[in-house]
């Protein structure tokens, strides 16, 4: 009975109600999210992660003006089916750079967090252009448009300084070759490709979308594509070592 | 003598003060404008530099039309209610409703006829935030603002806090909804699901928010009666907990003020726990909270029975606030998030069931007394099956929310129905229902025609039938295929052949979603035919109508 009647206190004094709300929402918020951000095996140890070349990022900013992330997850569950399906069962290391996450969280198509470099750039110009030309059953929208926008990479260096501000470990250099990186990355056989791979190690660098002529949207996302889940080298990865 | 004495007309500072704060800002939205780096980030600055430009002139037209002294807050002993805003934000929820089901619609179709897709403006990928935004944000949104500034100041017997701020929360939030549709259909998006927006239009909204939070907890604090009604806790809790959420989840730093653009400072797994930590409680505090408050309103008065339990209340109000929280991660269960959050997440999903059956005991069991007039009464008969429907979808979700039914369930069109069993059976349910008590009250209208509200219930049941049975069948046909083997130990299934396998579903889908549109549209008319009417109702202030 009598504690019925304290809660007459909240019923009767609004100020108090509304701290006696924040309290009650605040901890189940703090209990799970404030430990990841300190204990250490939150974030596998792994070789190869590295930020994404300008090239990628500009890429991955189309993927996520696009929508991309609304049918496609980029996170493989460690289930039988879906390591067999799509590759290695993703690690948190994998998208400890992605400002925003893009794990997704449905499937209309299927993942691709491990889709770089299982099919050729010619499929993925062909794919997007029109889905159904190589999968006749596809029910994705045509991005031929993508083809036909230049790809604005005036700010690219103003993106990547903010992503340094939130920890994406780009070097000086980085920053400042960031305008000529999007040329070599899109260039075929270009004179600095060595310097760039030095920088952003196993980085594909070529025409992506097969107009040597032009950097393009679609040479951005392809770029992206074409590197998704090839950064870890899993012959070397030791489960066992990171298990949470 | 009255004229004599009567004070010489001046502008308040909240007008003054408004009005200059709308002029700098349109200012400033002129010089982003000029810099913009895109044209579709321009094109939002000259929306925020006309809609700046047009709240001065409103301020100003509105100071000349004005009598001297402010809106007394009592006429005769009785509250002076403010009723303006709220009319124009039940108008807007009527709007937004059918504008959000029709795209629903559009996009069921993408999905079962993609050629549909036909330009990149309309593309699946950018109509879909913009249907779950108009059905969340500008449809449940208004319904939201609409009932709670209505019902504060009833059961407060108090008029709303603040003169011109009601219709700032209510045009803000509006003016906010354009922004973030019209930039979800040029490529403008975070893509943080549910929370999309870029971070002007999430700077805007705090602002909003906060003036709503002020103007709300105000109105209370004005009220003549000693407690605080039951409905205004679970508002209470949808605005302040929602006020954390949305500033949590957007933190972001963007790349100038002269571009759309912007990075959220989480990153990778930090990232996904906070955007479901918002996600589930965008449904836990937005869909639930405020629209439980809706139901310990609108059901006692339809029912004129008093709430079934008040120590339920109690219990299921703090139960529910404290326990939904913690069910984010049962969207991340199985992936990088570590096993120790997952866990909890299912843990809290599980226990989470309890306060939610006790939210739904609570509404139905207010019917003691008054079971009969779910025969009579339609708009009443839809608020109870809402509720029913919040029970099934409560149920299903912390079944869904067990590891190994996930592992079946998660990426799969069953998360897509569970959804609109909420959205549809419950949410849409409550507001139609609220909605249809709320336009008569407010125009002092009776309403048109039960017998269209009758039509509206059955056509729209049957939609969401078709739906979610759809989604069942799609969504675990779906799972079983993805994890089919052969007897030689293969992979059974392509994906594409998943994929094909979906095309009879999504067209049942998209039949339901067309059912759900027509209820919609029939509600409308209703609603309109009632605000139309030649007469009013009968006696003033009598807010029911009689059931039978």
């Amino acid at each position: 009975m009598s504690l019925w009647q304290k809660h007459a206190i909240l019923e009767k004094n609004s100020i108090v109600l509304v701290i006696g709300i924040l309290i009650v929402i605040a901890i189940g918020g703090l209990v799970e999210i404030v430990p990841l951000f300190y204990l250490k095996n939150t974030i596998e140890k792994v070789d190869g992660v590295r930020p994404y070349t300008p090239l990628e990022l500009a890429g991955r900013n189309i993927y996520v003006r696009e929508g991309c992330y609304l049918c496609h997850s980029q996170m493989i569950r460690p289930l039988r089916d879906e390591v067999e399906r799509y590759g290695h069962y993703s690690l948190a290391a994998e998208s400890m750079y992605d400002h925003p996450f893009q794990w997704g969280s449905e499937r209309q198509g299927p993942d691709l967090a491990r889709v770089g470099g299982k099919y050729s750039d010619d499929w993925q110009r062909d794919h997007l252009r029109d889905p159904r030309s190589v999968v006749p059953g596809s029910i994705m929208p045509d991005y031929a448009f993508l083809f036909n926008a230049d790809l604005d990479y005036s700010h690219i260096v103003q993106n990547m300084q903010v992503q340094v501000e939130l920890g994406v470990p780009y070097t000086k250099q980085d920053i400042a070759d960031a305008m000529q990186d999007v040329r070599t990355q899109a260039t075929n056989d270009s004179p600095n490709a060595a310097d760039l791979a030095k920088r952003y190690p196993k980085v594909n660098a070529r025409d992506f979308d097969g107009n040597p002529t032009h950097i393009t949207e679609a040479d951005a996302l392809i770029a992206y594509l074409q590197m998704l889940g090839t950064e870890v080298n899993f012959k070397l990865y030791n489960d066992k070592a990171n298990i949470r | 003598m009255a004229n004599a004495l009567a004070p010489q007309k001046t502008m308040s500072l909240g007008e003054g003060g408004l009005a200059l704060t709308f002029v700098a800002l349109a200012f400033l939205a002129i010089v982003i404008a000029a810099n913009a780096y895109t044209p579709a980030y321009a094109f939002h600055a000259y929306l925020f530099t006309a809609a700046s430009i047009a709240a001065v002139f409103a301020i100003i037209n509105r100071y000349y039309e004005r009598p001297a002294e402010p809106a007394p807050l009592e006429i005769d002993g009785k509250p002076n209610y403010n009723m303006a805003p709220i009319k124009f934000a039940a108008v807007a929820a009527v709007f937004w409703g059918i504008a959000a089901f029709s795209i629903g619609v559009l996009i069921a179709l993408e999905l079962a006829f993609p050629h549909l897709n036909f330009d990149q403006w309309v593309n699946f990928g950018r109509m879909r935030p913009l249907h779950t935004s108009a059905a969340i944000f500008a449809f449940g949104g208004n319904v939201l603002i609409a009932t709670s500034f209505y019902v504060v100041q009833r059961t407060s017997r108090a008029r709303l806090a603040g003169d011109l701020a009601p219709w700032f929360v209510v045009l803000g939030y509006n003016f906010f909804i354009i922004i973030a549709g019209t930039g979800y259909l040029l490529g403008i998006t975070q893509s943080k699901e549910y929370a999309e927006p870029e971070w002007y239009a999430d700077l805007w909204l705090t602002v909003v928010w906060v003036t709503y939070f002020l103007v709300y907890l105000g109105t209370i604090m004005r009220r003549t009666e000693p407690h605080i009604y039951v409905a205004n806790w679970f508002y209470l809790a949808f605005i302040v907990t929602i006020a954390v959420l949305h500033i949590g989840n957007n933190a972001a730093i963007p790349v100038s003020i002269f571009s759309a653009k912007s990075y959220v400072v989480w990153a990778g797994v930090q990232d996904a726990m906070v955007q479901w930590w918002y996600g589930h409680n965008a449904v836990g505090f937005f869909l639930t909270a405020g629209f439980l408050a809706i139901m310990y309103y609108f059901i006692p008065k339809r029912a004129e029975r008093p709430v079934y339990s008040y120590r339920l209340s109690i219990i299921h109000f703090w139960a529910l606030i404290f326990l939904y929280i913690w069910a984010g991660p049962h969207h991340l269960h199985y992936t990088a998030l570590p096993d120790w959050a997952q866990t909890l997440g299912m843990t809290f999903s599980i226990m989470l069931w309890m306060p939610s059956w006790g939210g739904m005991i609570n509404g139905i069991m207010t019917l003691s007394g008054a079971w009969d007039k779910l025969r009579t009464d339609p708009v009443l008969r839809m608020m109870v099956v809402s509720v029913a429907f919040y029970g099934m979808s409560t149920f299903e979700g912390p079944m869904m929310s067990v590891k190994i039914v996930n592992s079946l369930s998660h990426y799969s069109n069953w998360t897509i129905g569970h959804v609109h069993s909420g959205a549809l059976g419950w949410v849409a349910y409550i507001s139609f229902g609220a909605l249809y008590c709320l336009i008569p009250w407010l125009w002092n209208r009776r309403l048109y025609s039960l017998k269209l509200v009758n039509w509206h219930f059955w056509i729209s049941t049957i939609g969401i039938v078709l739906y979610i049975t759809s989604m069942w069948v799609a969504g675990i046909l779906q799972g079983l295929m993805w994890r089919a083997y052969t007897p030689l130990g293969f992979l059974e299934y392509s994906f594409v052949e998943t994929v094909e396998a979906m095309h009879p579903f999504y067209v049942i889908r998209a039949l339901g979603g067309v059912l759900f549109l027509i209820g919609a549209l029939i509600m409308a008319w209703n609603l309109w035919k009632t605000v139309t009417a030649a007469e009013s109702a009968a006696p003033a202030g009598a807010a029911l109508a009689p059931a039978e």
